[in-house]
């Protein structure tokens, strides 16, 4: 068994696991923040950030270099459409992957660029949340990126001059390996290929593995998947939550005891509370209202936002701003909440049990009733009773987090100087002072609330330990030193730190794990083995008993049958221990082979040991019998009777099965 | 020989009260636990006292699967787990669990409220029961203990309608419950994998029909109630509330907007828009085309039908009232038909199958006056129409279904003797599987060839792959491996000897026997070694012999010349104690050619 990495960004995994033949992904998560060092592409053009001044490097005078740089506030951005990091393609060849797992939608987004014009022939498995509302994340990303950005030209040139460019630019990892989004029709082509599975199905992988997916209560359809075979189980944890929010919680059982675990997307912001910081986000989006500012929220269309939209039209009504309109923009928006209410099968105990009331399952659809909750495709498409400008308080939901493109772009060139408004940033993907450095100099108030509720350290920590896996596996981030040290004299310890045989993979490598493979499972047709008869084998341990036994082995889809030999075929017999010669000599008298003579052989006058080493002669009949320790030659030069009795006679005289 | 053994309790060589004890493996399993709508007394329930006299039952069942909300399904579970006292575990899918209390519910208003019946189980008993149901999606796979596993396909029929894959160790059965192989307007056809189950037990209720296209049959539907409606006349159309009912309901629905009628549509029951809301929040088990048009059009959201009142009954004019229950056998559906039966322009048409007793039955077999329990006497001078839109999968389906999962076996349940009779020869010829039909109380008994899962060592395995790979290729070639087969703590293990020999530490003993045949041929000793090569081929087709440095070896068997330049040779012919009956053979071989 092999692992390898191939994602920089431990939040956005992407493994190979080579097991039992097969090469087998686990993820593939997008690293989106390389597109936090472009300049933002503004739904409607922006004069504000056309006008930014030029950057050229010091003492560089390079025409090609020519209009692809900007700077804003001391931050030099590239103008051009963002590029995104997608897994390395160089270490292993995507046309030999057999299948693809996915855990939840968060960790698909690269699947374009591995499945499409690369050979790709193999599976996708994901559940059918993970599927839907990947889609809906994709086909967001597609609009604002590909749409906008289309005949937009190229920047390649401060590729070369990395060296050259201020930090961060300067210490960007690998921006040749940076690639601009896939095409919409590759996105429908990649998507097609996904075959949906539900929670707890057994997804047979060509015979040789079963995968199954379970609860891991992080998100909609979020999911662990475990590998089994007959004797080896490899449990893959990605993305899970132990706290108590909207979907199915997670399922510790099913990972119990794996030979292998394989630990990743833990939460990006370990310092944070996600409870706390949704109460901060009620608090300060109320204050904000009451003082006739208005919220922006960068999200993405699924997850997180529909429990902020249930906790915080809960506490504005609390706080008698019930008023208040709520306001999604995505060109997903429609769908994203439309479907979260019809997956009943997916959500918590407490959720479901609306459904057989019947309630819908989240409290938006009753807010859109009520004409709280307003969603639109883009900006200009809300309804005409909501100002364009704004003016009336109002909480917008609209993305993309990093700030590089959608809605949320023009609402913040739109906000940006009064400091009336707010922007709170929820997703924890991105940091956001970087997110908002192409908008600087900032009026409005920027508040942080990430909310994460996937495992932070202790709680993985705990439930590794839990699960007790004979192995475990983990990016390389999760084994660094906590923190930057800001007390020098705490001794700085690993993040992830289990009393298991641990193994650590960086980006790019590949390392051994897991158990190695003795025995495969097959079944015994009932025929075959009633004509066994197995013997107690004496001296062996714990009361075995063993038989020779011949079978024709049938491999039919990877499944290994033991049928009856085509015809009696010999069994191997196997004897074993020294052989007492005088016990083989009375045996021979008995089978009326006499006349045995015994001597030592050479060979055995030095061996201290004494055991065995000697000739048995028998004149009469052309033989010899030299005996050793472990073995026993008969040179019968006799007729074939002889050599009956001498079997007879052996048998008689050594254990034998 | 292991056994699966089938006693129908329902269901058997009828239609109505499935209910069908399986037991495998030591399990026993209950198949659904519907009631009968053809009888009022204790005939109605399954014959619980079957499976255990007396005392608790709960022993005695290791799990109860409903597989979709019909009453001849699921009707006779409040009953048992409540008042008969069964605890163990119960399972159905979601949209099953959501609606068939519901139904439920309506059942025993119309039997105890209207027909006054005691000795029923209450409402509570309804919630309590549902409580204790564990809810499964599709191709969950759930292990009801250590060695009984069940998974849930799609089964088309009505709104979470399951089929059910049953294992226990080496032996699987398929449930199929009621299913549908055909798509339909609002709900896909059923499915299953090749899982090739030791037994599938399906319903046969059209078990001698080939239904004509659904097309046709959809607009001699529609042109049947326009005909009707525009000379003034009333349609009803008994349905049970959920299932057909909106399959029915989309069929109008879109007639009307199409057609642009304006004659009132109603839906009898305040049931219809709870109903329908759980149509909607369950969208994920609709067809394809719901699924994908549902966030712009709900298909749930009808706007030409609206909710019955009983006082339309009478009201003058035109009307399309669909009505509940299906069958005639009480409720609203058969005060509507009173009223309306004795009157020629108006028209019944019965979209499903109607259990033998119900009213409904007799009608449809022609009866042209009812009597009722008050001495009533009723005319049936209306039209009536018998119109099959149950999904129930006909004679192809069946033939369909057997197809995709390949069976070893066939039980067919859910359908009448003689038309079974006819399904079971067609299956018995096209498939060459035996197929069995018990009826109610009767036991089916099927064999099942034992599997003992076993530990194939790899070494083993990897040795014989060597050697087979070094042949020619040859599909038909049998492939023999030798091995130790080990038993330890009940677990099986194959084992190549060496393996054995570290696992129990024990000291192998090798017996090696040598014999020399005297050979006058002079030469070197090469030739003589290449001349027995040739004999030997000859000799023994089909055995690996190869031939190196002089040395020639069968299989494990070595045979080497000696004596160079001497014109005897002298020809050593070595095999261990286990190949002596190929060493013998090459020993005699050798003897008889030299003299």
């Amino acid at each position: 068994m092999k692992l390898y990495c191939l994602s920089s960004d431990a939040a956005k995994p992407c493994f190979v696991l080579s097991f039992k033949e097969l090469l087998i992904m686990l993820d593939c998560g997008l690293s989106a923040h390389s597109v936090l060092n472009f300049l933002p592409l503004p739904p409607v053009p922006s004069t504000r950030l056309t006008s930014l001044p030029t950057y050229t490097p010091p003492h560089i005078n390079d025409p090609l270099l020519e209009g692809e740089l900007k700077e804003c506030c001391g931050r030099v951005f590239v103008d051009s459409v963002p590029e995104f990091c997608p897994p390395l393609d160089k270490v292993v060849d995507f046309s030999q992957l057999d299948v693809i797992l996915i855990s939840n939608y968060t960790c698909m987004m690269a699947l374009p660029f591995i499945t499409e014009d690369t050979g790709f022939k193999g599976q996708v498995y994901a559940t059918e949340p993970t599927l839907q509302i990947g889609r809906f994340y994709l086909e967001e990303l597609s609009e604002w990126v590909c749409a906008v950005g289309e005949g937009a030209g190229e920047a390649r040139r401060w590729k070369e001059l990395v060296h050259l460019l201020p930090p961060p630019l300067s210490q960007a990892v690998r921006p040749r390996a940076w690639r601009r989004l896939f095409s919409a029709a590759a996105l429908a082509r990649s998507l097609a290929r996904v075959r949906v599975v539900g929670y707890d199905e057994r997804v047979d992988l060509y015979g040789a593995l079963d995968a199954t997916p379970v609860s891991s209560g992080f998100c909609l359809g979020s999911a662990n998947w475990v590998l089994r075979s007959a004797h080896e189980k490899v449990a893959y944890v990605s993305g899970s939550s132990t706290l108590t929010t909207h979907p199915r919680p997670i399922n510790q059982s099913a990972l119990r005891g794996a030979d292998l675990l394989i630990l990743a997307a833990l939460t990006q912001t370990p310092a944070h509370n996600p409870d706390h910081m949704l109460g901060d986000l009620c608090v300060h989006a109320t204050l904000t209202l009451r003082a006739g500012g208005c919220v922006l929220c960068p999200v993405y269309p699924s997850g997180v936002l529909y429990d902020l939209l249930e906790c915080l039209s809960a506490h504005l009504e609390g706080a008698g701003l019930a008023q208040v309109p709520l306001y999604v923009v995505s060109p997903v928006a429609d769908s994203s909440l439309a479907y979260s209410n019809i997956l009943a099968e997916w959500v918590s105990a407490g959720k479901q049990a609306r459904v057989l009331l019947p309630e819908e399952p989240f409290p938006h659809a009753a807010l859109g009733r009520a004409g709280r909750l307003r969603q639109a495709r883009a900006l200009h498409e809300l309804p005409t009773s909501a100002p364009a400008e704004f003016r009336q308080p109002c909480v917008v939901f609209c993305g993309h987090p990093s700030l590089r493109f959608g809605a949320a772009v023009h609402l913040l060139d739109l906000w940006a100087s009064n400091p009336a408004h707010a922007v709170i940033f929820t997703e924890p993907d991105f940091p956001y002072m970087e997110a908002l450095a192409p908008f600087q100099p900032l009026s409005m108030k920027a508040f942080h609330c990430p909310i994460d509720t996937s495992l932070n350290y202790s709680q993985a920590n705990k439930l590794v330990r839990e699960l007790r896996p004979r192995e475990l596996a983990l990016p390389d981030q999760y084994a660094l030193p906590a923190g930057t040290g800001a007390g020098a004299g705490v001794a700085s310890r690993p993040h992830i730190s289990v009393d298991v045989p641990t193994v650590i993979v960086k980006r790019g490598a590949a390392r051994a794990a897991g158990v190695r493979r003795r025995a495969a499972r097959g079944t015994l047709c009932g025929a075959l083995a009633a004509s066994a008869l197995p013997r107690e084998v004496a001296g062996a341990a714990g009361g075995l008993r063993a038989a020779p036994l011949a079978a024709e082995l049938r491999i039919r889809d990877a499944r290994l049958e033991l049928l009856p030999p085509p015809a009696p075929a010999r069994a191997a017999r196997l004897h074993w221990s020294a052989l007492d010669v005088e016990a083989l000599v009375r045996a021979l008298a008995r089978e009326g082979v006499g006349s045995a003579r015994v001597e030592a052989s050479e060979a055995s006058g030095s061996d201290s040991s004494g055991a065995g080493g000697c000739i048995v002669h028998l004149p009469r009949h052309d033989t010899l019998v030299h005996v050793e320790r472990n073995a026993t030659h008969v040179f019968c030069e006799g007729r074939a009777e002889v050599r009956q009795a001498l079997r007879r006679a052996l048998a008689a005289c050594l254990p034998h099965i | 020989m292991p056994e699966i053994k089938i006693t129908p309790l329902g269901a058997g060589q009828d239609v109505g009260r499935s209910c069908i004890l399986l037991s495998m493996g030591g399990k026993n399993i209950m198949l659904d636990c519907g009631m009968h709508m053809g009888y009022n007394d204790e005939r109605r329930f399954p014959d619980f006292s079957y499976i255990v006299p007396e005392g608790p039952i709960t022993s005695q069942i290791d799990c109860v699967i409903i597989s979709h909300f019909h009453l001849d399904h699921c009707g006779a579970l409040p009953y048992m787990s409540e008042m008969v006292g069964y605890t163990g575990p119960i399972y159905m899918t979601h949209p099953t669990k959501a609606i068939a209390p519901i139904l439920l519910e309506d059942m025993r208003k119309v039997a105890v409220e209207r027909k006054g019946e005691s000795n029923f189980f209450t409402s509570q008993m309804i919630k309590d029961c549902i409580k204790k149901v564990t809810a499964v999606t599709l191709h969950q796979s759930v292990m009801v203990d250590n060695e009984l596993e069940i998974k849930a396909y799609y089964a088309g029929h009505v709104l979470g309608a399951a089929m059910f894959w049953i294992r226990v160790g080496s032996q699987s059965v398929v449930y199929t419950g009621d299913y549908n192989m055909t798509p339909d307007r609002h709900l896909g056809a059923a499915w299953i994998d090749k899982c090739r189950p030791d037994l599938l037990i399906s319903e046969s209720t059209y078990a001698t029909t080939i239904r004509d296209s659904k097309r046709c049959r959809e607009r001699d539907f529609l042109k049947k109630v326009h005909e009707c409606v525009e000379k003034g006349g009333k349609v009803l159309i008994p349905v049970f509330a959920l299932g057909r009912a909106q399959e029915l309901c989309i069929l109008l629905e879109t007639y009307w907007e199409r057609m642009n009628l304006k004659y009132p549509v109603y839906f009898a029951l305040g049931l219809t828009e709870k109903a329908n809301n759980y149509y909607k929040m369950f969208i994920t088990w609709t067809n394809q085309k719901i699924r994908k048009t549902f966030v712009q059009r709900n298909m749930f959201d009808f706007k030409h039908i609206k909710p019955f009142d009983k006082s339309y009954i009478d009201n003058p004019g035109a009307m399309v009232v669909f009505a509940t229950p299906g069958m005639l056998h009480a409720g609203l559906s058969l005060n509507i038909f009173k009223k309306w039966a004795p009157y020629e322009q108006n028209m019944l048409i019965m979209p499903g199958f109607c259990v033998q007793g119900t009213v409904g039955h007799k009608i449809l077999n022609g009866a042209k006056k009812v009597e009722f329990e008050n001495r009533q006497v009723v005319d049936v001078k209306m039209a009536v129409e018998y119109m099959s839109f149950s999904a129930h999968a006909d004679a192809k389906g069946i033939m369909q279904l057997i197809q995709y999962c390949e069976p070893k076996n066939v039980l067919l349940v859910h359908g009448e003797a003689q038309k079974m009779e006819f399904l079971k020869d067609k299956i018995e010829k096209e498939f060459s599987i035996s197929c069995y039909m018990p009826a109610n109380g009767e036991t089916a008994i099927i064999n099942t060839p034992t599997k003992i899962p076993i530990d194939v060592s790899l070494r083993l395995l990897k040795a014989e792959a060597v050697r087979y790979n070094a042949q020619p290729p040859d599909p038909k070639r049998r492939r023999v491996v030798h091995g130790i087969l080990c038993v330890k703590d009940n677990r099986l293990s194959f084992l190549d000897i060496d393996e054995v020999c570290e696992e129990i530490g024990i000291n192998r003993h090798v017996i090696r026997f040598t014999s020399t045949v005297r050979f006058d041929d002079p030469g070197p000793a090469v030739k003589t070694a290449e001349k027995l090569k040739g004999l030997l081929t000859e000799k023994l087709q089909g055995w690996s012999i190869t031939i190196s440095d002089g040395n020639i070896s069968v299989e494990s068997v070595l045979i080497k010349v000696e004596g160079e330049d001497e014109s005897t040779k002298n020809i050593y012919v070595s095999w261990t104690n286990q190949d002596e009956d190929l060493g013998s053979y090459i020993l005699g071989l050798l003897q008889s050619m030299v003299q």
